[in-house]
């Protein structure tokens, strides 16, 4: 029984039995989901469970050993398992790094104009020469990605070689140059780590404003649950490579084999208790 | 430092920034033109050197400055520009075809060289690189029906539309006119989508192709405008030494590329002009420094292996940045004088991660 | 018997690449530098051994104990004073330091009047002799450079798989921070590893020493230490040995049966051939980085 699947035409992104293995760990067990246009989508799990490796399959940094994804944001149905990073990316889909991999000696602004590559069309002799089709695209490459900063805030920074950056300023930047990008699918890998409360409520504003205001659908792996519950259409948890169950974020919540996978049985939890020490009350 | 209030998106496109770039850069091509009037023939000649080294200076420092692939054998594209351009020219052909021959050809043999070097990243890159280059020399030694061999190659006089421009002025405007196409050429590919692609691939290979940037293909092109660039300057050189030997084409002229750029300042195209100025004016002001040496020091064969090895020492322990961040450090003092601040360009301290695991 | 001849002497040659190689892929393994500089150490350190049994008039053993006390501290001391700033930089810019350093020890030597710039001859006590076995005509020296390269490997990668030592350097090398943290003394390994290098280029070049003479090019020699490297594995100790057997006996080969000039590429293509196949090396390991 697969609770996860619905009515084509909802579907942007379906997922169906990948496995994954590295050596002799099998990372990813017969992952099965549906990611619906619009929604916002969260992957959750202890760590371990293969949530980054699903993310990895996604974008096309590893093959998956067996199973199949398919993407219908560009009007047909694209298979994703066979083709390069690149060519996934040239679909619309867009991701941030858990370890944030920013192009450290460009700045900000380079970074986010890079994000928006796909969009590139002009030929090499035309940019050697610097023509006006060139330097209109790059006006307009200018102005989209402004509308990013001017979302994200990023405005201070724009002139910013990354390297000079504190860490919370480059979590906004990851995410701003997966949006110059334009996508139709956002992966986010573990948003808010490293963030404190007040980053992190930013995040949860912005990731609504993407889905409500861009109409960006997001698939996002996440640990912090006050923001899953806060932000999430749908969560989905994994635990050692396996699904464990999925629907609402208060469903999933409450699942008992997933407060399990977290926290263990009432039996783990009995025998960890320590005797109480001699001669405290 | 000089604030530009910006109004427009043209003003952080275009080359010139603000008015200061247009008057300094306008001076400079000036100085440039009336060179020949103004400098000696020996000086000429220097100048003429310095331009043509700093087009093979631009052409490494797109390759490994700019995309990060750093080619530890690149005087060998050097000796297929000029070997290619002595041929045609010895066999008849116009000056111009002859150029764009050895470019093409250089590009050609890029090309062949990038698809092993796809594969491979870091030191391995550079080790494949290395090998190149030294297999490379050798066949330029052995295929003497071609290259002449350790003989050597006498290069004829270019003639363009009917004249003859061997003689120094009409052969240092060909020169200044290539190096001026050839950095407005680079510059423009650096502010569009090719050159913050080629930036990208060199920050962080992983990112750059989740961003839509197909890695094959922007490395090829960046190893085939390299050589391209490579194989002009060694087209002008060989018509500037007029004669080719093998071994001006080895590991020694292969360093000393390097040289160029680290000490110029990677990632900056100013940074292959003020290498060029190094590398050419080095020998002179060694022989200028010999005359206040001891004659023991003075004399010694070994005097300028010991200076290119200490600048670049202290180039890389204290001035990681290169002449152009020593520059840009002088600049930023002079213009907030006296207000500078003792730790306005402090390095970070860094520490060692592991490269195997980019 | 030409053929095993000539695998003899490319086994001799070889040991003198893989003892190169070694030094290498020291440092590579501890502090994942690359460097040019292990020629030219080699270079000095032959130097060294000549100088102390000309001008001090010292025995071979000796001299050539001396010399690589001498030399272990000059490469503790290079480490402290030249590398020990730079690392955290690019792998680039260490590896332009190391061409530096290399620029500065050659030009060092070749600056000593009279001594730098002439062939010397080092007499070493086996120097001549000629040893039959089974057919085979080996020289002494032939023979000593590969007993000595044995022992040497052996003692070497029981230090770094077995002690406390070697694990502390694998630790240093893959993440310095983290070994810092767990409370490792990252520099003063650092400048043993160096110094442990510089000794091992020194007893290279006592060894060759007594066959090509002694000369300020001897580093270029070093230069076939990198296909050496590379066909073993950079992180492989026995790999950089039998990395340089195989280059050794390859130009050997070559040099016999191809034609001229092939015999110095022949390494290089080697090199090209193993990237290709298996750019690891043949005892190398294999690491990907987790995004």
């Amino acid at each position: 029984m697969n609770r996860m699947t619905d009515t084509d035409d909802d579907v942007l992104l379906r997922a169906r039995n990948l496995s994954l293995s590295f050596g002799g760990v099998l990372a990813v067990n017969d992952v099965s989901f549906d990611v619906r246009r619009g929604e916002i989508f969260t992957l959750i799990g202890p760590n371990g469970a293969g949530k980054t490796t699903v993310f990895n399959i996604i974008s096309g940094i590893y093959p998956p050993s067996k199973g199949s994804l398919h993407y219908y944001g560009t009007g047909t149905e694209i298979a994703l398992t066979r083709l390069a990073p690149h060519d996934i990316a040239a679909t619309g889909i867009a991701r941030t790094f858990q370890n944030i991999e920013l192009f450290e000696h460009a700045s900000v602004l380079q970074n986010l104009l890079i994000g928006r590559h796909r969009h590139q069309k002009s030929g090499f002799w035309q940019q050697v020469f610097f023509t006006k089709t060139v330097r209109d695209a790059e006006i307009t490459a200018r102005r989209h990605v402004e509308t990013v900063i001017e979302l994200l805030d990023l405005q201070h920074y724009r002139d910013t070689m990354v390297a000079g950056l504190p860490y919370g300023i480059r979590k906004v930047v990851e995410l701003a140059r997966a949006l110059c990008a334009e996508p139709s699918l956002l992966l986010l890998d573990e948003p808010s780590s490293g963030l404190n409360v007040e980053e992190t409520e930013d995040m949860a504003f912005w990731i609504t404003d993407i889905k409500e205001e861009l109409g960006v659908t997001v698939l996002m792996v996440e640990h912090d649950m006050s923001l899953v519950s806060r932000v999430s259409d749908r969560v989905f948890a994994m635990s050692q490579g396996q699904d464990l169950a999925s629907g609402t974020p208060r469903e999933v919540q409450t699942n008992a084999a997933v407060i399990e996978a977290y926290l263990g049985t009432a039996d783990d939890v009995t025998s960890l208790r320590r005797p109480a020490a001699q001669g405290s009350t | 430092m000089r604030f530009i209030f910006k109004t427009d998106y043209a003003q952080d496109i275009n080359l010139a920034k603000h008015g200061g770039h247009v008057g300094w850069y306008g001076a400079l091509i000036c100085a440039l033109i009336l060179s020949p009037w103004l400098l000696d023939d020996y000086w000429l000649a220097q100048l003429t050197l310095i331009l043509i080294y700093s087009i093979v200076g631009l052409g490494l420092m797109l390759l490994a400055g700019f995309t990060g692939q750093f080619s530890l054998g690149h005087a060998a594209f050097l000796g297929i520009g000029a070997y290619t351009q002595a041929v045609a020219i010895n066999a008849g052909l116009p000056l111009i075809v002859a150029l764009v021959g050895a470019m093409a050809f250089a590009a050609l043999i890029g090309v062949i060289v990038a698809i092993p070097a796809l594969r491979v990243r870091g030191v391995f890159l550079g080790m494949a690189t290395l090998a190149l280059g030294i297999i490379l020399e050798e066949a330029f030694a052995r295929w003497e029906s071609v290259t002449g061999g350790n003989a050597g190659l006498f290069v004829q006089s270019p003639t363009l539309f009917g004249f003859e421009i061997n003689e120094a002025t009409p052969y240092y405007f060909l020169c200044l006119i290539l190096t001026i196409l050839v950095t407005l050429g680079v510059a423009n590919l650096l502010r569009s989508p090719t050159g913050r692609a080629f930036v990208a691939i060199r920050d962080s290979e992983i990112s750059a192709q989740s961003m839509g940037i197909p890695l094959a293909r922007y490395k090829t092109l960046a190893f085939a405008i390299s050589a391209a660039l490579t194989g002009l300057g060694g087209a002008l050189y060989a018509h500037k030494i007029q004669f080719l030997t093998p071994e001006q084409f080895g590991i020694i002229q292969s360093i000393d590329l390097l040289l160029l750029i680290v000490i110029g300042g990677l990632g900056s195209i100013h940074g292959a002009f003020l290498g060029a100025i190094f590398l050419i004016t080095m020998p002179q002001i060694i022989s200028i420094g010999k005359d206040y040496l001891a004659a023991g020091i003075g004399e010694s064969p070994g005097l300028s292996a010991m200076v290119y090895g200490v600048v670049l020492v202290l180039f890389v322990l204290f001035e990681p940045l290169g002449l152009y961040g020593r520059w840009l450090k002088v600049r930023a003092y002079i213009q907030l004088f006296p207000l500078y601040r003792r730790g306005m360009f402090e390095r970070q301290k860094s520490f060692q991660k592991s490269e195997r695991l980019k | 018997m030409e053929l095993l001849q000539l695998l003899v002497s490319g086994i001799a040659q070889g040991c003198v690449y893989g003892l190169i190689a070694l030094g290498f892929v020291l440092i590579y393994k501890a502090t994942e530098t690359v460097t040019f500089a292990q020629g030219d150490l080699m270079m000095l350190g032959a130097f060294g051994g000549f100088i102390a049994m000309s001008a001090m008039g010292l025995p071979f053993w000796a001299a050539a104990i001396a010399t690589v006390i001498v030399m272990t501290l000059l490469g503790v001391g290079l480490e402290r004073v030249v590398i020990r700033p730079i690392l955290g930089q690019p792998a680039f810019s260490i590896i332009m330091l190391t061409i530096g350093v290399a620029y500065v020890l050659r030009g060092a030597i070749t600056m000593i009047p009279v001594i730098g710039t002439e062939t010397h001859p080092l007499d070493a006590p086996y120097a001549g002799q000629v040893i039959e076995v089974a057919g085979l005509v080996l020289a002494a020296e032939q023979v000593v450079v590969i007993l000595v390269t044995a022992v040497l490997c052996g003692v070497l990668t029981l230090l770094f798989r077995h002690s406390k030592l070697g694990i502390a350097m694998q630790a240093s090398a893959q993440n310095q921070l983290a070994a810092y943290y767990m409370g490792i003394p990252v520099r003063r390994i650092n400048g043993l590893i160096w110094g442990l290098a510089a000794a091992v280029a020194t007893v290279a070049g006592l060894l060759i020493a007594p066959i090509t003479f002694v000369h300020a090019n001897m580093g270029f020699i070093g230069l076939k230490a990198f296909p050496a490297a590379v066909v073993g594995g950079f992180t492989s100790l026995p790999g950089a040995i039998v990395g340089g057997l195989i280059i050794g006996i390859t130009e050997s080969v070559a040099g016999f049966y191809l034609e001229e000039g092939f015999k110095d590429i022949a390494p290089y293509v080697v090199v090209l051939l193993m990237l290709a196949v298996r750019p690891n090396g043949l005892f190398g390991e294999r690491m990907r980085k987790k995004v």
